[in-house]
């Protein structure tokens, strides 16, 4: 088991803007309106016909078109989770009233998080490889499939040539390049564009998560994704996420850039192994990012939880929180149940929702009818938001094979 | 096989496998324009005569692709030879 942090107490990074595509809508204004409303964006898989698959539920972007984001030249070489992170970073930087061409080219850096790369691009060079054999595959395969490409097609788009780079700690993955960016920016780096989208909604995709056997298969899009619920029964993908700018607090003030909020603390950990007697790692990873932060559990006015919605990692996330806050003693909330878990896009997701939470004061509810399980005693906000004087917001994502991060945001 | 390969056909191929941005002329005034300063690399030129030999039967070297193919028109004028020479 093991945990690590930052070094130091002073808030050196800062989120200068955010772009969002994600099911609740593109656009930060369509997300924050949905995530108030408690309007969902899961539904029918639409994609391709799930009829014969366990799960056909999940979070799906609305009515989103590539080629509005992405040249003629360039759509052909890229999957569309790429071309998804390619709208998300361009409506970031314009959210930060930031042009890379006024900036150096080594001192901006590309650190986005992916789980699955371009799962339907590969998808469909596979079934070319097998049906018509290896000369029909695309040379683009090359360039589109694997985890970095989003990564890279950023970069070049904005010719980003500091130290870039991809994140692969699932559900995690957001957090952690949040963390990162803040490194960076301590070593030189200006500008990081971090936080990270994936799009796995297609056969291949589906199969690939299925096999974990965490999805749930009940098909009622209400009831599908309950977590902290008597009876969670797994969660339901989905595809978008969220692109953070993050900025050396310095350079960003003598720009004039207005921010969000602070990366305060940040803190990872992987668990043991199944099995193990050692605990899980969760509880250590808040303990340190709040230490990291310079924070004491009172300070912390809303956790966003990772909700993996199946009841041993309900019951492990209750556990850590109500051990470092006490029984109902911060209030806790879900968004991402009106999105379903987005992998490297949910944590970014969920750092986005929070400061934006923060910035309006307010704390959007948990959707759905949620019975919470008996012995959970976290205040779940649930029904409608919460208004509530906002300073610090904790928030945790936990990954598949025992990743866990948690990110302090304190508003700027 | 033989046949012309046109500039309609290059132009055909870019759109529908490599990419080519509305508007962008590559038989007007980008005939003669290197592929690399109008924004296509080594492996568009690779994925362009992967398409070329899939649907003229016109084979390719890697080499060629990358020596002999540097202009849309050298392009078209290299498929051309290659029809020719294979005809024979």
């Amino acid at each position: 088991m093991r945990v690590s942090n930052g070094s130091s107490a002073v808030d050196d990074a800062v989120v200068t803007g955010i772009g969002v595509v994600a099911p609740t809508g593109i656009g930060l204004d369509a997300h924050w309106q949905a995530v108030l409303t408690g309007k969902s964006g899961i539904g029918r898989i639409s994609r391709f016909d799930p009829s014969h698959y366990p799960v056909q539920l999940a979070g799906q972007v609305p009515g989103f078109v590539a080629r509005e984001y992405v040249s003629g030249r360039l759509l052909p070489q890229m999957d569309i989770w790429t071309h998804m992170s390619i709208a998300a970073t361009d409506a970031a930087l314009a959210d930060a009233g930031v042009d890379p061409r006024d900036m150096d080219e080594y001192e901006m850096a590309v650190v986005t998080a992916s789980s699955s790369g371009g799962t339907e691009f590969g998808q469909v060079e596979m079934t070319r490889l097998y049906q018509l054999g290896p000369h029909r595959v695309g040379a683009y395969q090359s360039i589109a499939w694997f985890y970095a490409a989003t990564t890279g097609q950023v970069s070049i788009r904005h010719g980003m040539r500091g130290p870039c780079g991809v994140i692969c700690n699932e559900q995690a993955g957001g957090l952690d390049t949040l963390g990162h960016a803040r490194r960076l920016t301590r070593t030189g780096t200006r500008l990081v564009v971090a936080g990270g989208l994936d799009a796995s909604l297609c056969p291949y995709g589906l199969t690939a998560q299925y096999a974990n056997r965490l999805l749930s298969t009940v098909d009622d899009p209400l009831r599908a994704y309950l977590p902290f619920d008597v009876e969670a029964s797994g969660y339901l993908p989905g595809e978008g996420g969220a692109i953070l700018i993050v900025e050396d607090a310095r350079t960003a003030a003598a720009r004039g850039g207005e921010h969000y909020g602070s990366v305060a603390g940040y803190a990872c950990g992987l668990d043991p192994p199944p099995g193990s007697p050692r605990p899980r790692v969760l509880r250590r990873v808040i303990d340190a990012a709040l230490a990291d932060a310079g924070l004491a559990p009172g300070d912390i006015d809303v956790v966003f939880a990772d909700a993996y919605g199946i009841p041993a990692e309900d019951q492990a996330e209750v556990r850590a929180i109500t051990e470092v806050f006490g029984p109902r003693g911060v209030p806790v909330t879900v968004p991402k149940t009106l999105t379903g878990r987005l992998y490297a896009g949910g944590a970014s997701l969920d750092a986005a929702t929070a400061l934006l939470a923060m910035r309006h004061q307010v704390i959007p509810a948990t959707a759905g009818p949620i019975r919470l399980a008996p012995g959970y005693d976290i205040d779940l906000v649930r029904g409608a938001p919460r208004e509530r004087a906002l300073r610090h917001a904790l928030v945790l994502a936990r990954g598949y094979g025992g990743f866990a991060a948690a990110l302090v945001l304190r508003r700027s | 096989m033989s046949g012309q390969f046109t500039m309609d056909d290059l132009v055909e191929i870019m759109q529908t496998s490599i990419g080519l941005d509305d508007g962008v002329d590559l038989g007007g005034e980008h005939a003669d324009e290197q592929f690399t300063e109008i924004g296509y690399d080594s492996l568009a030129l690779l994925e362009l005569a992967a398409q070329i030999k899939h649907r003229f039967g016109v084979h390719i070297s890697d080499e060629a692709a990358l020596d002999e193919m540097r202009t849309p028109r050298e392009a078209v004028n290299y498929v051309n030879l290659q029809l020719t020479v294979e005809a024979v």
